[in-house]
């Protein structure tokens, strides 16, 4: 799906809330920067991460402090 | 939720230092002030190019604002870490959020927050051929006309502006008199109404880019 269609119809199937999302979000990056399936551990949070642009913004830099704090 | 019995010796540290009092518990928070500084900083240092009307010191100032509340966050959250993550990360999500939100709202002071189409160009067909651009013309057109006539004024206003005029969603809430959580159930469930208003056109928007007609 092109990003105009994801901005207007975000992704399908269930998804988190954002405050579940923020609760979540430490551990999913952690997962994730470790190479574990962090979407397995933590169902719906890629489709929220994918339809909510603010979120989405704050994983990536959640994810790359804790990458550059690993590396 | 107290924190779980296999805290990392560094998560264990922070927790029990931020628990005691006097200088321990003094030294503990000005460590994690550091922590949520740097954090906050990080957060500005990403989103700067695309603030060039703000001048450094407004930036250091936004980061060190971001920390002072995210410490407040912390401190009175600390009961929540159930050690699921590295304290740090933990932390650093607080001063992230704040940091973030603080410059979408910066960015924003002062402008009009539209609310209705600015233009629908963004739905301009922009296929890779004339099928392809063929099939896209008709899947955003009937987003357009599903914009348009099942969603509720509210769901409108809502979508519209996120996902159309590209809104922050904070500073939408912020407008509105609502919250970041309350404006995403809206958009979620005016996007479930567009999905469903597709599906009853025989159009799928997930099989491939662009969409396609089912059977």
């Amino acid at each position: 799906m092109d990003e105009r269609l994801r901005r207007l119809l975000g992704a399908s199937g269930p998804e988190l809330t954002c405050d579940e999302c923020f609760a979540e979000l430490d551990r999913y990056v952690e997962l994730e920067v470790s190479g574990t399936d962090a979407d397995a551990a933590v169902p719906g949070m890629r489709a929220h991460l994918e339809g909510c642009p603010a979120c989405g913004e704050e994983h990536e830099s959640l994810r790359a402090l804790v990458a550059g704090d690993d590396a | 939720m107290a924190p779980a019995a296999s805290l990392d010796l560094e998560s264990r540290a922070w927790i029990d230092a931020l628990g005691d009092d006097g200088v321990v518990r003094d030294d503990a928070v000005a460590r994690l002030h550091a922590l949520l500084l740097r954090a906050a900083r990080f957060e500005v240092a990403r989103r700067r190019p695309a603030l060039p009307h703000l001048r450094g010191n407004e930036l250091d100032d936004i980061a060190l604002e971001a920390a002072d509340d995210a410490l407040v966050s912390v401190l009175a959250r600390l009961e929540d870490f159930e050690g699921r993550s590295r304290f740090s990360t933990w932390a650093y999500k607080f001063a992230l959020l704040e940091a973030a939100v603080k410059l979408r709202k910066r960015s924003w002071q002062g402008r009009e927050i539209p609310l209705e189409p600015e233009s629908w160009s963004l739905l301009a067909a922009r296929g890779s051929s004339p099928e392809h651009e063929a099939e896209q013309s008709e899947l955003l057109g009937s987003i357009r006309e599903g914009i348009e006539s099942v969603l509720t004024p509210h769901q409108r206003r809502v979508l519209v502006a996120i996902a159309l005029n590209g809104v922050p969603i904070d500073v939408l809430a912020e407008r509105l008199g609502s919250t970041r959580g309350a404006l995403y159930k809206t958009l979620h469930d005016g996007r479930q109404k567009l999905r469903a208003h597709l599906a009853s056109q025989g159009l799928a928007v997930d099989r491939a880019e662009g969409g396609n007609r089912h059977g």
